[in-house]
């Protein structure tokens, strides 16, 4: 890899030197933002990971019960994967130039994620009215407190979100807003993917 | 390698990362309050962190008097007294020193060092120090709620943290995780900054091998901590929730005082994992910026190249790796597998090796150096002495079987300060004495400074050393008295006494150090520009301090690593890292100046 | 000047020190001189890593130290300091003479640490309960076993949670404010719980330890090698009270050791009389039942 090669470098010698002086700043060529954004959703990872694994090894003791699953789910994850293609038709439509279907793509993707949200308080309205009670069961609490999580980190996404479409509104054309829509669509395909893991999860434990 | 003959490098004009957008501040509220800018932010994040410091300096005057004198400070009960160990310890570690060498050093030099104007994310920036703020906000008003702070260890081992038997088991507990999530939160913002930062926004000519080690370390100290802090996170929310909402992710059966409580199932030793996977990495988030810093001020002040370049990269991303595989040595005697006790045994004692190549690495700095007893020196050469101390016992208790009898006394409690506390604190003192020139453009007070030096360094090492012998004694940490046994003898309270007059005095030094800063800012001897003659770019600055933006209207370009210092054949004995090759005075043949 | 001389002053003193300390590993009572040992090899081999950076630091500060000035770097220098950006084979030979000396120290641990995990078959079993802020102890009585618990059934009748139809446990003598007694020379594997927040059962002359987690058994063995009374401490934060968490320990030869056995009752007595007081309607009945003071129980 060219990091352990460059670090292996012997930078006080003259041959090194002359490499080194063609250095032109920085390291990658993508835009900082998208750096950022993806270290970002690296430390979000271990986050989840985590939790998920403290979740494995709370499965292990006595008392564990499964988690139940409503139809509910199903339907919320499917409104989930909505959202995303619509941000996804957004991030198209603002490569090529159409301001108006990036606006569009814009409103569905934000509109879905938050119905995906209000299911998911649905959800657990329905859980509780069903008689399954979050402290009595290590599961369910742990349903909640990753379904809670995960909507955090929507609810964090629609402030970025909520930015752009202004941008949109204020007149801002296609190409001055791809950058904010392409960096949204990044973390929506993000957050569905990590989602439908925890979907999976719960499925099979 | 190849052996490619050094072309003369074309002069490449002013380098530009056209991304940052250089925020120019409007108003007054904005240039000192709600400053974008790096520099402000580092000394905003300095000065709540010493003052947070102080806080926690003076719990430890209080567990000490009663520790030293237990008949005479009466107002100090076994709550009390385990309140103040608690917030002590919790101060220290979090809100002072990785607040200090990240918010602060981080903030400070990491722009200037590798020749950018500012961070590259400065709103994010400024939002950092401000929820580190109100974190340290909530954690004093933990101070101030019916039933104090919480009492349970800076550890905060469930069940007991939220149990009534444990002071502050109420809002106390819950105002601390609180407090956590939030530093957490703000640190992510800040460390995601520091990380692009040196990534991206290095100058030309700036490879990551001519970054001084100071890079290195805050940078590799950053990447851990985003990994590492998720951990603490994670815990948090679950021990919130099973203190509010009476979940059991922590908590099984328990019957406290004969009451049979709600909780069932949890399992306390999966938060020790969980906290120790943060704790670990912990210790070297703020141990790497310290090593980093160690190594720069070493050399500057021995006129001297750092020894082995190379390896102290590879040794900090090296130990930086490996600090997420040793966690469990803090749970030799938990409870947990037995069988791992092998596993983390062997890798924590594999972390000596790398920890160990940097200080021989840094003593053979000295050697053959031209060594200028400076304030920075004498902080880096105890430095040196107390994190060997410290790093030397940390060898009995990573090897699974001495630590068995060692483990919760005080023997552990002066391994760690010896090695995360004293240590780092020495390194934070030399490097004020060092890089204060050039935050203010002033220079500290010498007898003060030597006055601080001398009392700080054996003050410390006298109250911890004997302090590791109390431990071989047996005698256990956290108690309010050690009262009546039959195996400790009368002059372990002695010693005591000792250590906790020795503390006070130590600590008033701090007192005079603090007043140094003071006056000092406003009467200080005006300093040189770059009075220690440093090679790295944050001295090669147009004005001292650096103004908004760090360099004139043209970055610099790097033509060297960062340790040209007493190259033969060159008249000076260091060439800054930005200075053409053909400006470079010779001795031999004279090759023009400019 | 000073610096050097302060550097070779803290080698001399830590050494000196060391040496002449009043503080020191109270005398063992148990078979773990082991552990012992492998802190002395650790105290060898590291304190000569010590002495030896410290002297060579002192040494390098004394030689190549500026003499002309203290305060700055200014180039006024009686010497220049000579550049070798590194040395791969001195570098090679301190990793190498390192990975040595840790070696040294990590094997005779683990192998240690292998006799510690591994109870041998002829150990005995003993209960410690550790709840706030007290200890309780338990034998398996005539047959050698203990009953099964569960934390879920502690109540002022039956404080250690024994199952009541568990043949194990009815001759399982329960022993509460009183001290811990062990036979001389019997293994003795200590099975460790708690019943509300960790603990630790600390017996500093056995130099063995464990923490006590609500909800698992840990344990750990050793053989009691001296007879006397030693004291029992709580080596993990458990509250207000931590520091007040004491117990003793009585090792003692065979003869007394079963002389004090014969005189505890039976977890099975004591439920008789738990049963008898409760006809004679008696809400306190707990505190007439021999040495057994679980008012701390029931006033809580």
């Amino acid at each position: 890899m060219d990091f352990f090669r460059e670090i292996s470098s012997k930078p006080w010698l003259e041959s090194q030197v002359a490499i080194d002086d063609t250095h032109q700043g920085g390291a990658y060529t993508l835009p900082s933002v998208t750096i950022g954004l993806r270290i970002f959703l690296g430390v979000v990872t271990v986050l989840f990971s985590l939790t998920v694994v403290a979740y494995s090894d709370r499965m292990t003791l006595a008392d564990w019960r499964p988690v139940p699953e409503p139809t509910l789910m199903w339907l919320n994850i499917v409104v989930l994967f909505a959202s995303s293609v619509a941000m996804q038709w957004s991030v198209i439509s603002a490569r090529r130039g159409r301001t108006a279907n990036v606006e569009i793509g814009m409103l569905v993707g934000g509109a879905l994620a938050l119905a995906f949200l209000a299911g998911q308080l649905l959800m657990v309205r329905q859980m509780n009215a069903l008689g399954y009670f979050a402290p009595t069961n290590p599961a369910l609490a742990f349903l909640y407190m990753l379904s809670a999580m995960h909507g955090v980190h929507l609810l964090g996404g629609l402030v970025a979100w909520g930015r752009t479409v202004m941008r949109i509104w204020g007149g801002h054309e296609a190409h001055q807003v791809r950058m904010s829509v392409e960096l949204c669509a990044f973390y929506w395909h993000f957050l569905l993917v990590v989602w439908f893991l925890l979907f999976v999860w719960f499925s099979i434990t | 390698m190849v052996d490619v003959t050094p072309e003369k490098v074309e002069y490449v004009g002013p380098a530009e990362v056209p991304e940052v957008d250089l925020y120019h501040a409007k108003t007054w509220w904005t240039k000192y309050v709600f400053s974008q800018d790096a520099k402000v932010i580092a000394i905003q994040y300095s000065g709540t962190a010493v003052a947070i410091g102080l806080v926690g300096l003076v719990l430890s005057w209080l567990m000490r008097l009663q520790l030293g004198f237990p008949e005479f400070f009466s107002f100090i009960s076994p709550d009390l007294y385990l309140q103040f160990v608690t917030m002590h310890g919790m101060i220290m570690v979090i809100y002072l020193l990785t607040a200090l060498f990240l918010g602060g050093f981080g903030n400070y030099l990491i722009p200037l060092m590798v020749g950018a104007r500012d961070m590259v994310f400065p709103f994010v920036n400024m939002v950092s120090y401000w929820v580190y703020l109100l974190a340290v906000l909530v954690l004093v008003s933990s101070f101030f709620v019916p039933g104090g702070p919480t009492g349970a260890g800076w550890t905060l081992y469930p069940p007991q943290a939220i149990l009534s038997g444990t002071p502050g088991s109420g809002a106390g507990i819950v105002l601390m995780l609180v407090s956590l999530a939030l530093f957490i939160i703000g640190f992510t913002m800040g460390g995601l900054n520091y990380v692009v930062t040196v990534l991206q926004a290095r100058t030309r000519g700036m490879t990551l091998m001519r970054l001084p080690l100071t890079v290195w370390g805050i940078f590799t100290a950053t990447v851990l901590a985003l990994l590492a802090f998720p951990a603490l996170f994670v815990s948090a929310i679950m021990m919130t929730l099973d203190s509010v909402l009476g979940t059991s992710f922590f908590m099984p059966a328990i019957v406290e005082f004969g009451e049979q409580l709600q909780y069932g199932g949890g399992s306390p030793v999966l938060f020790q994992h969980l906290f120790w996977f943060f704790g670990h990495p912990e210790v070297y988030i703020v141990a790497l910026p310290a090593f980093g810093i160690v190594s720069d001020l070493l050399s500057v002040h021995a006129r001297r190249n750092i020894f082995g370049y190379r390896m102290m990269v590879w040794a900090i991303v090296g130990i930086g790796a490996l600090s997420f595989v040793v966690w469990a040595h803090h749970m030799y005697v938990s409870g947990m597998n037995p069988y791992f006790g092998f596993f983390f045994a062997t890798t924590t004692l594999i972390i000596a090796v790398p920890t160990a190549l940097k200080v021989y690495n840094w003593t053979l700095t000295l050697w053959r150096g031209d060594i200028h007893l400076t304030l920075p020196m004498l902080f880096a050469i105890a430095f040196i002495i107390t994190f060997v101390n410290g790093g030397i016992t940390g060898l009995f208790l990573g090897n699974v079987v001495v630590d068995v009898p060692l483990s919760d006394t005080m023997f552990v409690v002066a391994h760690f300060h010896m090695v995360m506390g004293v240590a780092p604190i020495l390194v934070v003192f030399g490097a004020v004495y060092h890089w204060f020139p050039l935050m203010t453009g002033r220079m500290l007070n010498q007898a003060m400074g030597q006055f601080h030096f001398w009392v700080t360094f054996l003050g410390a090492y006298l109250i911890y050393f004997p302090m590791h012998y109390l431990g071989f004694v047996g005698v256990p940490r956290r108690y309010w008295e050690i009262g009546e046994t039959n195996f400790i003898p009368e002059s372990a309270e002695s010693l005591n006494a000792f250590i906790t007059v020795a503390a006070l005095v130590v600590g008033f030094a701090q007192v005079v150090f603090i007043y140094n800063i003071l006056t000092s800012i406003f009467k200080g001897k005006i300093s040189e520009r770059n009075p220690w003659k440093a090679t790295s770019l944050e001295w090669q600055t147009t004005t001292v301090p650096p103004g908004h933006g760090n360099f004139d209207d043209e970055l610099p370009v790097v033509y060297r690593w960062a340790y040209s210092y007493s190259v033969p054949g060159t008249v000076d004995d260091y060439t800054p890292q930005n200075v053409h090759p053909d400006d470079v005075v010779k001795i031999a043949a004279e090759q023009g100046g400019d | 000047m000073w610096a050097a001389i302060a550097v070779f002053l803290v080698a001399l003193g830590s050494l000196v020190f060391h040496l002449i300390t009043p503080w020191w590993s109270t005398p063992i009572a148990s078979n773990w001189g082991s552990m012992d040992l492998t802190i002395d090899i650790t105290f060898w081999i590291t304190g000569v890593a010590y002495i030896v950076i410290l002297l060579f630091m002192a040494a390098c500060i004394y030689q190549y130290r500026n003499r002309a000035d203290k305060t700055t770097t200014s180039p006024q220098s009686n010497h220049k300091a000579s550049y070798d950006p590194e040395n791969k084979k001195l570098e090679l030979w301190l990793t190498v003479g390192t990975a040595v000396a840790v070696a040294g120290l990590l094997a005779p641990g683990l192998i240690v640490w292998n006799d510690y995990v591994t109870v041998p078959d002829d150990a005995v079993e003993v209960e410690v309960m550790g709840q706030q802020w007290q200890w309780g102890f338990r034998y398996p009585g005539a047959d050698g076993k203990l009953g099964t618990t569960d934390a879920r059934l502690i109540n002022a009748d039956n404080p250690f949670g024994l199952h009541l139809d568990d043949p194990n446990g009815q001759d399982d003598i329960l022993v509460e404010g009183d001290d811990l007694h062990l036979e001389l020379g019997q293994p003795v594997n200590m099975l460790l719980r708690s019943i509300d927040v960790l603990h630790d059962f600390y017996v500093p002359q056995f130099r063995a330890k464990m923490d006590m987690v609500p909800g698992l058994v840990t344990f750990y063995w050793m053989i009691p090698t001296r007879t006397g009374t030693f004291d029992i401490l709580c080596a993990e934060l458990c509250g207000s009270n931590h520091y007040a968490m004491r117990g003793l320990v009585v090792v003692e030869e065979k003869e007394a050791f079963n002389a004090w056995m014969a005189e505890q009752q039976t977890f099975a007595q004591l439920r008789a009389e738990v049963e008898k007081n409760a006809k004679h309607g008696s809400s306190l009945a707990l505190n007439a039942v021999g040495a057994v003071p679980v008012d701390s129980v029931v006033a809580r």
